[in-house]
């Protein structure tokens, strides 16, 4: 009874605040829309036992990727009114497209329910694992089967940062603070930078 | 009592939600990136619902690959927006032609 009431919360909240993701007018708003709308669907996700996924939809999404849309929305000092301008126009093509595919989703989910196809064991089909938690299940499957899937998202991860601060990065003077001269370091050699000492005993090294 | 099929319904009018917005706002690039946002949360819900549904726990570790490619796609798509505020003072997208040939 309290799971089908939470069930229902959640999905209300977390439907509700994607309306309100698209259709607010000020794109902040928009993006604390979106933070409900990963929290509920968090909650949805714990109401199923899958907590591991749900934390970190709460601490990917709304601790990283929520708070750089933020950064962003903030940090282009935009005129958003004239943003706008085509919502209305939009707005019937939006909506019949909305409805087509809405429709032939539940289209589907109707032709699921008929039940012909025979896809897999509802009594499940890879290795019992789930008598242990999820998170233990999770990292026995992660880190025995899906290793290299997991190497591979890490280098995914790599490149997107490395990309993200090649392509913001601003050339400045090169002389600037912090700014690498590369040729001056090209340039340098061994006897420049290092010089040798023989420190008598008890004595200190000048420098 | 709660079936697969809730889940399922959730999840497509998210991923419906999403596909209207980016459509409703075609100028806003950064409302399109949260409506692409909410088409890749409308699958995790699906690959969550169908992991617990079928007792399998790949649908989780396959939502984290889906977490890690959105992340990384917001990262990227950000990046390139700022630049692109940069060089033009705006983000009205439905007439960029910069890579107009």
């Amino acid at each position: 009874m309290i799971q089908t009431i939470a069930f229902y919360l959640f999905a209300v909240l977390v439907i509700a605040s994607a309306v309100m993701v698209i259709m607010s007018r000020n794109p902040v708003h928009s993006v604390l829309w979106l933070i409900l709308a990963f929290f509920n669907a968090a909650g949805l996700m714990v109401l199923v036992g899958a907590e591991f996924i749900a934390m970190l939809l709460v601490i990917v999404y709304v601790g990283a990727v929520a708070v750089l849309f933020l950064f962003v929305v903030m940090m282009l000092d935009i005129d958003f009114a004239e943003l706008r301008a085509g919502f209305i126009k939009n707005f019937p093509l939006g909506i019949a497209i909305a409805a087509i595919l809405l429709a032939e989703l539940v289209l589907g989910i109707g032709a699921y329910r008929v039940g012909a196809i025979e896809l897999g064991t509802p009594d499940g089909t890879s290795a019992p694992l789930l008598d242990r938690s999820n998170i233990e299940s999770i990292g026995a499957l992660l880190y025995r089967d899906y290793i290299f899937l997991f190497e591979a998202a890490g280098i995914i991860l790599l490149v997107a940062m490395v990309g993200a601060i090649v392509l913001t990065h601003r050339k400045g003077p090169a002389d600037a603070r912090g700014q690498q001269d590369i040729a001056k370091q090209n340039r340098r050699r061994p006897e420049e930078a290092t010089v040798m000492k023989q420190p008598g005993i008890g004595k200190g090294v000048e420098l | 009592m709660i079936g697969i099929e809730h889940y399922i319904v959730v999840s497509a009018i998210l991923f419906v939600l999403g596909v209207l917005g980016i459509f409703l706002n075609r100028k806003n690039i950064i409302v399109i990136l949260m409506a692409i946002e909410l088409i890749l949360l409308a699958v995790n819900i699906n690959l969550v619902a169908f992991s617990a549904f079928l007792g399998d726990l790949v649908g989780q570790v396959f939502a984290m690959f889906v977490l890690t490619v959105a992340a990384g796609e917001a990262a990227i798509g950000l990046a390139i927006l700022v630049i692109y505020f940069r060089g033009r003072g705006t983000i009205a997208v439905d007439d960029v032609d910069r890579l107009k040939g």
